[in-house]
């Protein structure tokens, strides 16, 4: 090939100015990078909105001045109001669903690893990969400015909780922070939706387009897997939050009737009766639920499934076996997926919804713990028998595991129409959401961060405060999470700012004032992961190409890869992504670009033939 | 403990975890090579890329579409408010412009496809000038209406009939960009094969997505105006 034709193909040199590099980066790695900051900014001011929570449950009415100060509008005095506190439900919910949840696992790992791991040079878009980067900002930005600068009703926050319920979030005299904050809240949501389609069209096209000579799709890591079938759901599933945005936000500036009933009475009010609350009439609130639970059910399957790819990948790195069973993961993974879309009624069959239609949605929902089922079997079987290496990264993916046990087996108990009309709206949605969707996820990318960031930054992150991060994490979460159960089963219900007013809820004071004082505990030591993190990438010991010893086209290359990835030369693959452990071989682990070898020793052996086979 | 990988044949060809078959290193890959070792893609993929992402991307423009049609019949049952628009005439002539710049994009493709960059030119610009005729002709339905006194929250016929069209406008306007864009990139100069193969994936992605357009507009006509 001409040197020419060379220069051509490689579509965007190697920039040299800060801006180009650093800023406005077309290079997916750069990009990835800035999706994890920004995730890891959102995620800080997630957490502490549910430090303030907690606290405003545990120790109702006490003054903390500095909330005074920040917030004199929400927190006059510096005690929290109620409106207050439910627009910290409010933003905490959708900053860490939006920003944390769907930004670090695909946009920042995804994006990061997707095309290294597939052996391109970068994205197939990258103009657009850049766009969505920045789009997602922009979106961070407008979120922010709905708690802090949303006007008149100073630093209060839309309260409606993060799936905006209408009709209460189409009028903007139905609460503190339900007007601007309400406007910018919805326009943050849209423009966030933009920003994944854009990255969900890249993923998607990059994955069909750019692998590279041997990667054949059963030969892609998990992870491949995981972030593919992510972007399906994100393509398929975010254009019709935004269509339901719109509609929404036509409702409250064009007064349009999508979501508002007729005769609705607000504060005593008539609609129709007064110029600022004007006629509406056969809107159908439950119209947007449905909308809404079609995007909000496949949104948690986006949260997870990049977590569930990359455990996959480091219990079998750290086991040092194949992945047991990579078939039946590949479908499980696009099993969860699918029926992802069919479930969206289990949220809401407390709207009163017909019997049938509840039993369908019920059985639908319980068959998805099949497909789970058979990945947890499949990472079980990943360990059983490895000689496993519990490094951090190791220890984080054991922990997906467990957390998503932990929290998805309450998910069978909350898909039943019958057990799940006296626990609607109680803790024990809460702790089973927060386990499954929240916290497994977070495991997730910790192992992935702790796992990637020698490829990353060249340098391990210190493993001695790593395992620290890990066990006090690990145990803090089940503090928080266990207790909401019992909580939930008593009856506690969720988003009420305090429960000072209701007797049959006072002996459970001790176990809300424990749980504070878990996570209180537990985002400390976050603190730690934000000290590791930036202590190691100028300090962190050196490591290798491949320090881990793992098989896939990351490991190849240098640490941190080049701009172009392989240095102008893709690698072929010849093998699967999972091939440890394989009897003959000179090493435990072969990499995927190491050839057939010349038929050695074929024939060895009698009982080859599929030995490999479980 | 054992470990369960039993097999004792070396360097399994089975692919633990990985390949359903032993293949050749050579032909498993998405990118089909032009019969050498290059370090980089070849050309086809490269256009390729602009085909699949516009499949991509209208799948999720439909799937938007098909939120909004829900949301058009659930509302249309959910109350006795709804009040049939009468038609403004004046769609028939948009409906008109846009199967006619279907046409006129085909024939610029083809043209491009047989290197005659003047007439692809030619056929590209009558494209963008019906495109624009036919926005031209959607704001003077809304004129109409306003002049009847119809406005996006007169009735719920009425705010998803400017909804719809104001959607599909958009998605138009962003069509137009692009054949703007393609145009001007008809007038640079084509210095060698990947470029000019590019632009053909480029120009096959914009004819795909404006024949996408078409079609959506004769659906929304029909879900508007006789469906009930």
């Amino acid at each position: 090939m001409s040197d020419e034709t060379h220069e051509a193909v490689h579509r965007h040199p190697a920039p040299t100015s800060f801006i180009r590099k650093y800023i406005f980066s077309l290079d997916h790695k750069v990009i990835g990078i800035q999706y994890i900051i920004l995730a890891l900014a959102a995620v800080l001011v997630g957490m502490t909105m549910s430090v303030l929570m907690r606290m405003n449950l545990s120790w109702p009415g006490t003054n903390w001045p500095i909330l005074g100060t920040l917030f004199p509008g929400g927190a006059p005095n510096g005690v929290m109001s109620p409106e207050f506190y439910l627009s910290l439900v409010t933003m905490h919910g959708t900053i860490m669903v939006f920003f944390v949840l769907t930004t670090a696992p695909q946009g920042g790992f995804g994006n990061y690893f997707l095309p290294i791991q597939i052996g391109a040079e970068d994205m197939a878009f990258p103009v657009l990969n850049m766009l969505s980067f920045w789009v997602t900002l922009v979106g961070f930005i407008v979120i922010l400015s709905a708690i802090f600068f949303s006007g008149s009703e100073s630093t209060v926050g839309p309260i409606g909780g993060w799936t905006g319920y209408p009709p209460l979030s189409a009028l903007a005299n139905a609460g503190p922070g339900q007007g601007m904050g309400m406007n910018l809240w919805i326009t943050s949501i849209a423009i966030f939706c933009i920003g994944s389609l854009l990255g969900a069209l890249n993923f998607i096209t990059t994955l069909l387009n750019m692998r590279t000579r041997g990667m054949s799709l059963m030969r892609m890591p998990l992870t491949c897997w995981a972030w593919f079938t992510t972007a399906v759901l994100a393509l398929l599933s975010f254009p019709v939050l935004l269509g339901a945005g719109v509609l929404l936000l036509l409702d409250r500036l064009a007064g349009t009737s999508f979501f508002i009933p007729g005769g609705l009475y607000l504060t005593g009010v008539l609609s129709g009766t007064s110029p600022n609350f004007p006629l509406h009439t056969g809107g159908s609130p439950i119209l947007w639920q449905h909308l809404f639970w079609f995007f909000g059910h496949p949104e948690v399957y986006i949260a997870i499934l990049p977590g569930m790819g990359a455990t996959s990948h480091i219990l079998a790195t750290f086991a040092r076996k194949p992945v047991f069973g990579y078939r039946a993961m590949v479908f499980a993974i696009f099993a969860i997926g699918l029926l992802g879309f069919f479930v969206w009624g289990h949220h809401m069959f407390i709207s009163g919804m017909s019997p049938y239609s509840a039993m369908t949605f019920s059985i639908l929902t319980l068959s998805i713990g099949v497909p789970s089922a058979v990945k947890t079997f499949n990472w079980l079987g990943t360990l059983w028998g490895g000689k496993i290496r519990f490094t951090t990264a190791m220890l984080f993916a054991i922990g997906f595991v467990s957390l998503f046990v932990a929290g998805g087996i309450t998910g069978l108990v909350l898909g039943q129409t019958s057990l799940d009309l006296p626990m609607h709206d109680t803790y024990f949605v809460t702790a089973h959401f927060h386990l499954v969707m929240g916290v497994a996820s977070i495991f997730g990318m910790f192992a992935a961060t702790y796992f990637w960031f020698p490829k990353m930054f060249g340098r391990f992150m210190n493993e001695r405060l790593g395992k620290l991060h890990f066990w006090v994490t690990f145990i803090g979460v089940y503090c928080i999470f266990v207790p909401m159960h019992t909580m939930g089963i008593a009856g506690m219900p969720r988003r009420y700012a305090q429960f000072t007013e209701y007797k049959f809820l006072e002996s459970l004071h001790p176990l809300v004032v424990l749980v504070s004082i878990a996570a209180i505990f537990t985002v400390l030591v976050q603190l730690i992961f934000y000290f590791n993190l930036i202590w190691s990438i100028f300090k962190g010991k050196k490591a290798g190409d491949n320090p881990w010893e793992a098989t896939t086209l990351e490991w190849n290359t240098t640490s941190p890869p080049p701009h172009d990835n392989f240095a102008g030369v893709l690698p072929t693959v010849y093998r699967g992504p999972y091939e440890f452990a394989v009897p003959g071989a000179p090493h435990d682990f072969v990499m995927q670009t190491e050839p057939e070898p010349a038929e050695v020793g074929e024939g060895v052996g009698g009982n080859g033939h599929n030995g490999h086979r479980h | 403990m054992a470990t369960t990988v039993t097999g004792t044949r070396p360097l399994t060809k089975t692919g633990i975890g990985g390949g359903p078959k032993p293949r050749g290193p050579n032909g498993n890959g998405a990118r089909k090579r032009n019969g050498h070792d290059s370090p980089f893609p070849d050309l086809q993929s490269s256009a390729s890329r602009y085909r699949i992402g516009m499949w991509v991307a209208m799948a999720a423009i439909l799937m938007m579409f098909t939120a909004l049609t829900s949301a058009y019949i659930v509302r249309s049952a959910s109350a006795n408010d709804w009040q049939p628009l009468k038609m403004p005439r004046i769609l028939l002539l948009s409906t008109a412009l846009i199967l006619v710049s279907s046409g006129t994009l085909e024939t610029a493709r083809r043209k491009l496809k047989d290197a005659a960059a003047n007439a692809h030119r030619r056929w590209l610009l009558l494209t963008v000038a019906l495109g624009l005729g036919f926005l031209v002709s959607q704001l003077l339905a809304w004129r109409q209406l306003v002049r009847q006194g119809v406005y996006v929250s007169s009735n719920p016929h009425s705010s998803f009939f400017y909804l719809l069209t104001a959607t599909h406008g958009v998605h138009l306007l962003g069509g137009l960009v692009a054949l703007a864009y393609l145009s001007l990139r008809t007038r640079a100069r084509q210095e060698n094969e990947l470029a000019v193969v590019k632009r053909q994936g480029a120009a096959d992605a914009v004819t795909l997505y404006w024949h996408f357009m078409d079609v959506l507009w004769l659906y929304l006509f029909v879900l508007l105006f006789f469906w009930r």
